[in-house]
């Protein structure tokens, strides 16, 4: 058995997981610009409580899940690859991400769900976000790492 | 209320974030881990960038189940739009309303669908600063996420689930660079 490849059902699952995704995403409010310009001016408790929560629970249940050696559905175990470690590359890059990401007002997922509810700019958003990726691939042995 | 009209209403934080941690525990249990980033990479692979330069040389049928979950993330913004639509523009604090003004933004009226999403008065194809600013702001995402291996599901949901301390110093990253620009820069970009 392919570990790799999903097959065609699985993959309808994971779509499923996405329409979910997008339907959270936006019911939440946190594809708002808007949203993202007050938490980072620190005047609602919105998306620290949706961040937040999201965390807590998330911890207990991948705590819960390695603890119980749950087997994945690929017949893995639930574990985690760390990145190695590099206070320079977390903070430069985190910076620089988090430039874009109060600028847009939105990160990855919600440029998706924005070009989903029919904001067209998001279409120039993401193929700016692929030439920004692109760039990195190409400089990136010149970064600190 | 009907179901519909329950689920269209904004949601609570607690639940949404609930959600959220839903979406993590069903991608880990599929064997995945969350993360929506890496589609751009993904894209830049299918676009053959791989024969250019081996950092988008990736096996993209391992790849699979993350286009179609990003794929699934646009539907689920079309059903947004239309069947779960709110019936009212998202409630913002008054304190951000007002210093929206010195932006220049008219809350709610500057996105012109009414949702309080996006500020389309800024952010639309007649406006060149707009575009410049989607420009921008697209590519330190995409430049930044990949720099850092990972976005705000990466790290912020999921590294941090997995109490990841690279993740969290990260995220500590995201908000200084969300404070200068929201703080320092905007005010100056937009009112230019």
């Amino acid at each position: 058995m392919n570990q790799n490849t999903e097959k065609l059902p699985r993959l309808i699952a994971f779509f499923a997981v996405g329409i979910l995704f997008g339907i959270i995403m936006t019911k939440s409010e946190a594809i708002s610009w808007f949203r993202i310009y007050e938490m980072f001016r620190f005047e609602s408790f919105h998306m620290f409580g949706i961040i937040g929560t999201a965390v807590v629970i998330g911890a207990i249940a991948m705590f819960l899940m390695k603890k119980s050696n749950v087997k994945t559905l690929r017949d893995t175990a639930v574990s985690y690859t760390p990145m190695s470690f590099s206070l320079p590359r977390h903070i430069i890059a985190g910076t620089i991400f988090g430039l874009g990401w109060a600028l847009v007002g939105s990160c990855p997922g919600p440029m998706y769900i924005l070009l989903g509810h029919g904001y067209w700019m998001f279409a120039l958003v993401i193929l700016s976000a692929i030439l920004g990726t692109y760039t990195y691939g190409v400089i990136k042995d010149k970064l600190p790492h | 209320m009907n179901i519909i009209e329950m689920i269209n209403q904004p949601w609570h934080w607690a639940f949404s974030g609930a959600m959220i941690a839903l979406v993590l525990i069903l991608l880990t249990w599929m064997g995945r881990s969350f993360g929506v980033s890496m589609s751009f990479r993904n894209i830049c692979s299918i676009s053959g960038a791989g024969k250019k330069n081996t950092f988008f040389n990736i096996n993209l049928k391992d790849e699979y189940w993350r286009m179609v979950f990003v794929l699934g993330g646009i539907v689920g913004g079309i059903i947004g739009f239309t069947l779960l639509k709110s019936p009212e523009p998202v409630a913002i604090a008054d304190a951000t309303v007002q210093s929206l003004k010195g932006l220049g933004f008219d809350y709610p009226a500057s996105d012109e669908k009414g949702l309080g999403f996006v500020p389309t008065d800024m952010y639309n194809f007649e406006n060149l600063k707009g575009v410049i600013f989607a420009i921008l702001g697209g590519f330190l995402v995409g430049f930044g996420s990949r720099y850092g291996d990972g976005c705000t599901s990466g790290h912020a949901i999921s590294g941090l689930s997995h109490l990841q301390i690279s993740s969290l110093i990260t995220v500590i990253g995201f908000f200084i660079g969300g404070l200068i620009m929201t703080h320092l820069l905007m005010p100056i970009f937009f009112t230019l």
